[in-house]
């Protein structure tokens, strides 16, 4: 069986159902191509405490704002899916579910997406399968003891999970971060090997952190306005948990919860495990970029007047380390947590539109293939465009290119009137 | 960043490291470089190593002249001092390391150094090489670099350039992170 339909979105996930939204506004015909259900990843790949990292109202999706009774609370996972699927019924997104896409190739003027559920030809195609799929895992791995229980967060559920010896978590951003705390909580001696992270504290001058960023701009930050963009997009997560406390999770909060810190899991010799000298370094690398964030947040407060509101705060104690450990005996470690963040994996695309290091080639989400788009990836057009509150301005963006290159190609389209076109969520 | 009103100027062309940079991200092959060293017994304690020529950027490359370092123990160790020891060659690597690196990318964020003095200390316990107790390693338990630097910049700014310098210094990862090391006989 094969479908014909001017645009294919690849994932029904925040980035997919955005863009979807956006077409939808436009008439123009679409699906979207969804190897599980919506929220796949939601619903299958998060562990159980995990909540979002912003807050509540800060899942604004085009024609979306949220408007539930808790804004500066923080969603847990299964909210999170039930907001992605209830957006996407909102204007019946047209989700193909248990279709897995198997290749994409150019055929003359379209693209014949193959999947295990028959093929699709669509004019255009917008990945939207998300930045967090495939564990990346350092080569190191291999060289652990056999006994070493390694894995990596996606299948992480629980600490009942584990058995109750000693872990190291390797990777200190968001989840890292919440893993090691949460495995220390329940009892278990806990190191964390800590690379390049970025520290933040959940609240700063009364408000939540996320809101000063969003306030002054930060998160509004264009591609090409930063002075290193390949560095920007491999930034870790910010070092940060969502919780009704508001609690801070920096490397303080930890040491201080009892876990200890290492430097980066740097090496394996025999059974002996090498941590990089490198940790002062970081830490103070890390807390000097949070002073420079905090300067510009009291920068722009002073200009527009907040200081009475939002009364100047304390700033965050620096990172205390101990003079750190360079070593470690495997033998006394029972379960690794590789926390190293995830890499692109696209089999399914045509090699010459990945570069060198398997990633899509693209400039603000155009790919270098006529009619090709990806969306939700780390700093794809803005800062905020992995965010599910950032996805939208993005997904408008490309919505608005997509269209031009439709009428380019002179596509099929749908003529349903629709008073909603071009309408911008608010 | 600071605004001064002649051009900032460390000695460092940012233009060519950039162009570099740029070159070779387009071909990666290009930043494969192997750097080289010979060296000679000459008595003791004491040899001498030569530089001369490296690998890099896709060929044979030549300092401008020959280098030589000679290393030797000190009296205390009653050998003949004729050179600093091979320990001491870690902390100058460091040192030059991370100072270019500070020049660098001061240069690259447009900040004027007026001057830049390191001081290093390197910790090591003897009971390790002497095999007095298998416990001690070998090598430095610890190395502290302390920078004192006169600039055009905030505080805060200077500790950002030295905190940047450490993060791409070659010798800095060197000594923090392991290295495979193949010893052979001819």
């Amino acid at each position: 069986m094969t479908t014909s339909i001017p645009v294919a979105i690849i994932g029904a996930g925040q980035a997919g159902l955005a863009m979807s939204r956006c077409l939808t506004d436009r008439s123009i015909d679409h699906v979207l191509l969804e190897r599980g259900e919506v929220a796949h990843s939601w619903r299958t790949e998060r562990w159980d405490s995990l909540r979002l990292l912003t807050p509540n109202w800060m899942t604004r999706l085009p024609g979306h704002r949220y408007e539930g009774t808790d804004p500066n609370g923080f969603m847990p996972g299964e909210e999170v899916v039930n907001l992605l699927t209830g957006y996407g019924q909102s204007f019946a997104a047209p989700v193909h579910t248990n279709t897995t896409v198997e290749s994409i190739h150019v055929r003359g003027d379209h693209h014949v997406i193959t999947t295990d559920a028959g093929v699709y030809r669509a004019r255009a195609v917008v990945i939207a399968t998300g930045a967090a799929s495939t564990p990346r895992i350092p080569a190191l791995a291999a060289e652990l003891p056999a006994h070493v229980h390694q894995i990596a967060p996606i299948h992480y559920r629980n600490p009942d999970q584990l058995d109750d010896g000693p872990v190291l978590v390797v990777g200190a951003s968001a989840s890292g971060a919440q893993l090691a705390d949460e495995l220390r909580r329940s009892g278990r001696d806990v190191m964390l090997a800590v690379g390049d992270h970025t520290r933040l504290p959940r609240t700063y001058r009364g408000m939540d952190i996320h809101w000063w960023m969003d306030t002054i701009g930060v998160l509004s930050e264009r591609h090409d306005e930063v002075p290193d963009i390949a560095r920007a997009r491999r930034l870790p997560s910010l070092q940060l948990v969502g919780s009704p406390e508001r609690r801070d999770l920096d490397l303080n909060a930890l040491a201080a919860a009892g876990v200890e810190l290492v430097g980066r899991f740097a090496g394996v010799s025999g059974s002996t495990a090498m941590f990089s000298g490198s940790l002062a370094n970081l830490c103070a690398s890390a807390d000097l970029k949070l002073g420079r964030l905090l300067d510009r947040i009291d920068d722009v407060a002073a200009e527009h007047g907040l200081d009475a509101k939002h009364a100047p705060g304390d700033r965050p104690a620096p990172t205390h380390h101990p003079a750190p450990i360079t070593t470690r005996d495997l033998r006394s470690i029972s379960t690794v947590v590789w926390a190293t963040g995830f890499r692109p994996t696209y089999p399914w695309l045509e090699p010459h539109l990945l570069d060198r290091k398997g990633a899509i080639r693209h400039t603000g989400g155009v790919m270098t293939e006529p009619g090709m788009y990806v969306l939700g990836l780390p700093f794809q057009q803005h800062r905020a465009s992995s965010f599910i509150d950032g996805v939208g301005r993005d997904a408008t963006e490309l919505a608005a290119h997509l269209t031009s290159w439709l009428d380019a190609v002179s596509a099929p389209r749908t003529t349903t009137a629709n008073p909603s076109t071009h309408q911008r969520a608010a | 960043m600071s605004m001064t009103e002649t051009p900032v100027d460390n000695g460092v062309n940012v233009e060519a490291l950039l162009g570099a940079r740029e070159a070779m991200s387009q071909v990666p092959e290009a930043a494969a470089f192997v750097w080289k060293a010979t060296s000679t017994w000459v008595n003791g304690a004491h040899s001498r190593t030569s530089f001369e020529t490296f690998f890099g950027a896709g060929d044979e490359q030549s300092h401008t002249r020959r280098f030589e370092i000679d290393t030797d123990h000190p009296p205390v160790f009653a050998a003949d001092d004729n050179g600093i020891t091979p320990v001491e060659t870690v902390l100058a690597g460091l040192a030059g390391c991370l100072s270019a690196g500070v020049a660098s990318v001061a240069q690259n964020r447009g900040i004027q150094l007026r001057r830049v003095d390191a001081t290093l200390e390197g910790d090591m316990d003897l009971q390790g090489i002497l095999g007095i107790d298998p416990e001690v390693r070998n090598g430095y338990s610890g190395i502290r670099v302390r920078f004192d630097i006169d600039a055009d910049a905030s505080d805060d700014e200077v500790r950002a350039v030295v905190a940047q310098s450490q993060k791409r210094s070659a010798v800095y990862d060197i000594i923090a992170n392991p290295t495979a090391i193949v010893v052979e006989v001819a």
